[in-house]
């Protein structure tokens, strides 16, 4: 195990440095190659001459692509100065680069935004992972009754309808209509944590309904497949109880396949987020991301790109290691 | 052979208490499927005492399969499977108990081998957290207590440095070792009735005559009483004290072992000890392996199920056609029309020199 801890260590490390290389390039090179100033994405189009020239020289855009990116590099790793003579502008580690448009740091613009969308993504994973496993292992119990049609029926409702309808419809209903909850809104934890549980509880129920719906129909699909298996039947001929041969030989092997999809969906979470956010009026990553493009604020889409990639990458890890944790054929071989 | 109650006393409406410890009485198993009724197991009777073994035999798709789940008590967890006649285990009928009863008795009093141990054995567990379970499901007790019990059975199935290996997972064992952990796993509860489904199957060789010996030895300790199902009549022939062919869901022949090894009559046997691999002969001198394939469940041939691949159909006029043949004698029992004088002599005159 410890090995196989190491490995995937040293491999998460070297996918960061290339998730570097391509956001880089993406950012800084493209505008380069297509002949657009990038220095011009920096500050807008109503800058004037002076202003873009000290851009220039900040970003250091004239200089070569390597230098650049060291510079990126150093950047992420112990902070940097975007030094132009007497104006200096600092940006402390891990900098994730600099908006000149609203004279901040990115990263600490990210951290604030943080806990809203973690709040959101937590909540509603809590949520869709306990009702759509439940709701799948149920279905594939009862497979070809009715519980199985309905739950079945309302996972497709769940994967067609986009965020926004279900979102608006359901706040329309228990906020405005039924008046029991409150209005979408973010409540700081530590400030009220019942608050921030009600607040947030149309949001997660939205973006959860969109996970659960394909959670419960890949664990309907896993477990009827695990229940045919031979192994399910050695475990009735020992005289183990049908809730033990579900519960504990089923699942286990019957979830298995599901940590992978977790990994991969917190991952692309971010998606849901902008979306959730916007239709809730959460001021959070989601938000930041289509704001920054609404502004055309580069620094800031640019930093928002390499977290997400981050997130992905780390997010990766974990589902291995779990994975290794659950699965000993992985860590043995 | 004093061994057990000859098949045919045992009709669906006999009535008498069972004589046998086990005794099964016109076993039928019917899946629905989309295609139309699987007629799997379609009238079989038996019987089966302590320490004696039966050998089923059959090819692939006779129901030997069907029928073991069936003693256990397995098809109860397919909603699809209808399973009717009488299975009587040390006086206890099965098929009509409930499941909290007879989910009691498996694993304990009576227990299986399965043909594919890897498949057979959950992956995520290790050998003896699934010995372990078996016997903490029927005896409880402390899971420390349980792992001794593991390690001492599996040092008794022949695993080196068991205290070592009971930690290690299924995938981590040859396929030797895997059915030898199958069979401790399947043994930790002394049972009375043990059944092993093609337990060689997987095996090469070597390992085969190791395992069919470690089988003999374990029922000899705890005078079990075995069912040993396999596609092979020569390891049957050496193991069972009796034998019933299976095809298509019936018994064709039932008997001693000797008797049905040495002086088969039912032109079914004749064909599976045709197809056993000698070494003392080339193939091409052989007797022809049984032509054709085996029949459809769903459609069952009529009269004989199997004279589309029988030489010898026309010899009976219509009738092997048009009318099912009933397993009939005493000891040894045949379920085909021609006489049985016929059969002797054909096995002797015809059969017999090609083997
Ligand atoms: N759950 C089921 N649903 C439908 N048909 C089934 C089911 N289980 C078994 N059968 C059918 O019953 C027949 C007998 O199967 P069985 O497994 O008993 O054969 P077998 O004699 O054990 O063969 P093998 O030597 O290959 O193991 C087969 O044709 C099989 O397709
Ligand atoms: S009854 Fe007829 S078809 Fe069937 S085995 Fe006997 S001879 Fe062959
Ligand atoms: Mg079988």
């Amino acid at each position: 195990m410890f090995a196989y801890v190491v490995r995937r260590l040293f491999n998460v490390v070297i996918t960061l440095l290339v998730v570097t290389m391509v956001t880089f390039g993406v950012f800084f090179l493209v505008p380069k190659l297509t002949g657009s100033d990038p220095a011009l994405l920096y500050v807008g189009k109503t800058a004037d001459a002076a202003a873009l020239d000290g851009i220039r020289t900040k970003l250091g855009l004239d200089d070569p692509i390597y230098v650049q990116y060291g510079k990126f590099l150093q950047g992420l790793v112990v902070g940097r100065d975007y030094d132009a003579g007497p104006d200096t502008t600092h940006c402390a580690a891990p900098c994730f680069g600099y908006s000149f448009k609203t004279d901040q740091e990115v990263w600490p613009y990210l951290i604030d935004r943080l806990p809203v969308t973690l709040s959101l993504a937590l909540g509603a994973a809590i949520l869709w992972v306990i009702g759509g496993v439940g709701a799948g292992v149920i279905s594939a119990l009862r497979k070809g009754r009715a519980a199985d049609r309905i739950v079945m029926t309302t996972a497709l409702a769940g994967v067609s309808l986009p965020i926004y309808f279900t979102g608006l419809v359901s706040a329309a209903i228990f906020c405005y209509w039924l008046g029991w909850l409150p209005p979408p809104g973010y409540v700081d934890f530590a400030v009220n944590p019942l608050e921030w549980a009600t607040n947030l509880l149309l949001p997660w129920i939205t973006l959860a309904f969109l996970f659960a719906a394909t959670y419960a129909r890949l664990t309907r699909a896993n477990m009827l497949e695990t229940l045919s298996e031979d192994y399910i039947r050695t475990a009735r001929a020992k005289g183990l109880r049908e809730r033990d041969v579900v519960g504990k030989h089923g699942l286990r092997s019957g979830l298995t396949p599901l940590i992978t999809v977790f990994g991969l969906d917190l991952g692309s979470l971010l998606g849901g987020a902008i979306l959730t956010e916007t239709t809730f009026n959460l001021r959070g990553l989601g938000e930041a991301t289509l704001t920054s493009i609404r502004q055309n604020d580069l620094p800031i889409i640019l930093g928002v790109t390499l977290f997400a990639a981050f997130f992905i990458v780390i997010a990766n890890l974990v589902v291995d290691l779990l994975y290794a944790a659950v699965d000993p054929r992985v860590r043995l071989s | 052979m004093t061994t057990s109650v000859p098949v045919t006393e045992l009709g669906p409406a006999d009535l008498s208490p069972p004589k046998s410890f086990l005794e099964v009485r016109d076993l039928r198993v019917q899946f629905a499927t989309d295609d139309g009724i699987v007629k799997s197991v379609d009238g079989v009777s038996f019987g089966l005492e302590r320490g004696k073994t039966l050998g089923i035999v059959g090819e692939s798709g006779s129901g030997k399969s069907v029928t073991s789940l069936a003693i256990l008590g397995l098809h109860r967890t397919r909603s699809n499977a209808k399973v009717s006649g009488e299975i009587w285990l040390d006086g206890e009928e099965l098929i009509k108990a409930d499941n909290e009863r007879v989910r009691r008795l498996r694993g304990r009093k009576m227990s299986m081998i399965f043909q594919d141990p890897l498949s057979a054995m959950h992956p995520y567990f290790t050998i003896g957290q699934q010995i372990v379970e078996a016997y903490r499901i029927h005896h409880g007790g402390s899971k420390k207590a349980a792992k001794q019990k593991a390690i001492d059975m599996l040092a008794r199935v022949g695993i080196p440095q068991p205290s070592r290996r009971v930690d290690d997972y299924p995938h981590q064992f040859s396929g030797g070792m895997r059915q030898r952990a199958m069979i401790a796993m399947s043994l930790i509860n002394n049972p009375e009735l043990l059944i092993a489904d093609e337990p060689t199957t997987a095996l090469d060789v070597t390992v085969q005559a190791q395992i069919l010996d470690l089988i003999r030895d374990l029922q000899e300790e705890f005078g079990s009483a075995v069912i040993m199902i396999t596609h092979d009549l020569g390891v049957v022939a050496e193991l069972a004290d009796d034998i019933l062919v299976m095809y298509g869901g019936k018994a064709i022949e039932r008997g001693p072992a000797e008797a049905v090894f040495r002086t088969p009559e039912h032109p079914y046997t004749w064909g599976l000890l045709g197809s056993m691999p000698r070494l003392d002969r080339e193939v091409r001198d052989r007797l022809n392996p049984i032509k054709g394939t085996p029949p459809s469940l769903i459609n069952l041939p009529s009269g004989c199920s199997f004279h589309p691949r029988c030489p010898y159909a026309g010899r009976n006029g219509d009738r092997s056609f048009t009318e099912r043949p009933e397993l009939t004698g005493t000891t040894h029992a045949v379920a085909c029309h021609m006489p049985p004088e016929l059969r002797r002599e054909i096995f002797i005159q015809e059969v017999s020199p090609n083997l």
